[in-house]
């Protein structure tokens, strides 16, 4: 056979060392899909990043040294804290930085940031911080990752990423961003799942006018531009009013109502194949009923599509969430997430004298890129006659 | 194949009625409405206004005023602009923003074809190689970069780190300020190609990936098939066996992808469209959003989806047409 065929090299079924007895192992479906997981070594680093970044979404408010919300009046657009790691004479050092002052060029009114370099504040970890916190939601603390402190124990403020134009920290903000950022997929599925499941599938296996009438209904659905209605939704959202959290979870309704119509078409078609299947059936001659044929003898052959088009619609999802607060259809303050931060950078004269606003789509692009290759893994995996 | 192209066409009507009925009832439950911004402006008299509340219905009942609405529309009238006190359609086609929208959709979609078609039976054939890997890479990378965050970049770069600024050049927009009363001449058409390239690069690298990933899966699945294995005993040349027997066949799936990108163009174009200042429809779409312009955000949304629905019969055609084994009755 031709070399662009040929598969990568898989695990070897058996024991190769000399003199192993050949014993042949039974594996079940689910070893053999985390076996060709594992096999995947790009996918695996796009797993391993989701897990990181779940790290950093869970110890937010811990990692990120201020409170998202907390404006500090005197840094309004600080670039990124310069952390020093050699001394004045040029040998390695404790990393510190320096305090910085908000100086305006009376001439060209550009103002800079001018670091005063008569005291060092070092980097110190596990500190306590200003923001106060839950951890996990019931353990109270002001304890963060890092800060910086003189000798003397005043305090400076250490911006990693620099501050917005009311002088808040944008590092602790892109953490606190994760949470709408990362979760808003994942609620999307939860939602959209169950009612695709239940329509797609009665509408697969029973035929007839439930069929008809869900067809119909799957098709208005899909007649409809997903991008225009969002930001529609997200208009009508935004008027009301409501809480930050409401309108997530406003947003998540919206994402499920325009996403579930081609969910549940695809569903539809794998059940209409199925239920023609032998086993099917086989299953009904035995006297089993229509509920434990479905949940039984079809679900199952279902699910495997069902994993691999999570992870897949997920960054796509993502995206989308993204460009909505980008465009400010999206979340509202004060809550935020990647793309709303990018709101920020809507002109190039913004993103020219603070290029440090564009931060957050680095972290976007990360992570569905992450996503992105872990779906391709989790596909590769489940489909059992791949040769991609 | 005609009598299923009328069909389909003619199923557009009632598929069309319902979304105007969602649409309707979406924008009708947008907390105020224009009429409260327009009472506290002086300049509206208490007469036009009652003029616009009888024409529309804005005073009775929800279903009524969509029956209003409907009714008008059977006869041709989609409603005036709030704003800009057009007919809805010259506000959203305002200038030659409906051709700029067109010719941006099929020229993204000509030059993503030729990009990644010739990519994906290369990633196909090179399967695993480094160079393979590479073009997966970047094709991914593709697929995960936001638009408008790409196109805020490349703004970036080019005014910024490149400073095209100083050769003269403006990036945003669909030509600089100079060219705008010239002659059409060779100096004025690059410098619409010059703007134009960004928008190219930003909405055609999300669709390149898929279809790269989409021709190079079609095309290794295509290839392990038995007509393939035979093509290659009867001692017939790779290249032969690749592109006349396999990539005909690979190609097949694509061309349905045609057809349903071109809604997606549309609509995804239209927050690049945003952030590069181009005049769309989308951006229309978007400005009247802002105001609130509820008869041009219906009208925005039902072009929107007259696209889409259009999109989905052209890819059924194209389909049927380049796979004569697909029968409709």
């Amino acid at each position: 056979m031709a070399r662009w065929l040929r598969r990568k090299p898989k695990e070897p079924e058996f024991d190769t060392t000399e003199g192993a007895p050949k014993e042949f192992v039974s594996r079940s479906q689910g070893e053999m899909i985390w076996r060709a997981f594992k096999r995947h070594r790009v996918g695996n680093v796009g797993t391993a990043l989701i897990l990181l970044f779940i790290f950093l979404a869970v110890f937010a408010e811990f990692i990120g040294p201020y409170s998202y919300g907390k404006q500090y009046r005197n840094y309004p657009y600080s670039p990124p804290s310069t952390v020093h790691f050699r001394d004045e004479d040029g040998s390695l050092s404790r990393p510190y930085i320096y305090r910085t002052e908000r100086t305006l060029d009376r001439t060209t009114y550009k103002v800079t940031y001018v670091e005063d370099t008569s005291k060092k504040y070092y980097v110190r970890f596990f500190v306590r911080g200003e923001a106060e916190y839950t951890l996990f939601g019931f353990i109270p603390t002001n304890v963060h990752l890092f800060g910086a402190h003189a000798e003397d124990g005043s305090i400076a403020q250490l911006f990693l990423l620099g501050t917005d134009h009311l002088g808040r920290d944008l590092f602790s903000r892109c953490l606190i961003g994760s949470w709408v950022s990362l979760s808003v997929g994942p609620l999307v599925i939860l939602c959209v799942f169950p009612i695709g499941i239940v329509l797609g599938g009665l509408s697969g296996y029973y035929g007839g006018g439930i069929d008809m009438f869900i067809q119909r209904a799957c098709e208005v659905m899909l007649a409809i531009p997903a991008l225009p209605i969002l930001m529609a939704m997200g208009a009508a959202l935004r008027g009301f009013g409501l809480s930050a959290g409401m309108v997530f979870l406003g947003m998540i309704v919206a994402f499920a109502i325009t996403a579930w119509g081609g969910f549940a078409r695809v569903i539809r078609g794998q059940v209409l194949a199925i239920r023609e299947m032998d086993f099917v059936t086989s299953a009904r001659a035995a006297g089993a009923s229509d509920m434990r044929v479905i949940i039984r003898h079809i679900t199952p052959n279902v699910t495997s599509y069902l994993i691999v088009n999570a992870t897949l619609t997920i960054p796509g999802m993502m995206l989308t969430e993204a460009a909505l607060s980008f465009l400010g259809y999206g979340i509202q303050e004060p809550m935020t997430s990647w793309g709303a931060l990018l709101n920020a950078a809507t002109n190039v004269g913004a993103i020219e004298q603070h290029p440090w606003i564009l931060i957050p789509g680095v972290f976007i692009v990360v992570s569905v890129l992450a996503f992105n290759f872990m779906g391709d893994a989790v596909r590769d995996a489940v489909d059992p006659y791949s040769i991609i | 194949m005609l009598t299923y192209i009328i069909r389909r066409t003619l199923y557009m009507i009632p598929l069309l009625l319902v979304v105007s009925l969602i649409s309707f009832s979406l924008i009708k439950l947008m907390p105020g409405d224009y009429l409260t911004t327009a009472r506290m402006n002086p300049q509206i008299t208490e007469e036009t206004l009652n003029q616009q509340i009888a024409r529309y219905g804005l005073d009775r009942p929800f279903i009524v005023q969509y029956w209003f609405w409907l009714k008008n529309v059977v006869q041709g009238d989609f409603g005036t602009s709030f704003d800009t006190r057009m007919p809805v359609f010259k506000t959203l086609f305002f200038g030659s923003r409906l051709m700029w929208t067109v010719i941006i959709a099929t020229t993204t979609l000509v030059l993503t074809w030729i990009i990644a078609i010739p990519i994906g039976i290369y990633s196909a054939t090179h399967q695993y190689k480094p160079s393979d890997h590479v073009v997966t890479f970047f094709g991914f990378l593709g697929l995960s970069i936001p638009n408008f965050f790409f196109a805020l970049v490349l703004l970036w770069l080019l005014v910024v780190i490149f400073r095209v600024g100083d050769y003269g050049l403006g990036v945003g927009g669909l030509l600089d300020t100079r060219y705008f009363d010239a002659p059409m001449s060779l100096a004025k058409i690059g410098n619409y190609l010059w703007h134009l390239w960004p928008i190219w690069v930003v909405i055609g690298t999300g669709g390149m990936a898929g279809l790269i990933r989409l021709m190079r899966g079609n095309l290794l699945d295509t290839l392990t098939l038995p007509y393939v294995q035979t093509a290659r005993s009867k001692g017939l040349k790779e290249r032969v066996v690749i592109y006349k027997h396999a990539v005909r066949n690979a190609i097949n799936p694509l061309v349905t992808v045609l057809g349903l990108s071109l809604p997606g163009l549309v609509g995804g174009s239209v927050i690049t469209a945003i952030v590069l200042n181009i005049p769309t429809v989308g951006r229309a779409y978007f400005a009247a959003l802002q105001r609130q312009d509820e008869p041009v955000i219906m009208g925005g949304l039902l072009f929107f989806s007259l696209f889409l629905l259009i999109g989905n019969v052209i890819a059924d055609f194209l389909l049927a047409w380049v796979d004569p084994r697909i029968r409709y009755d």
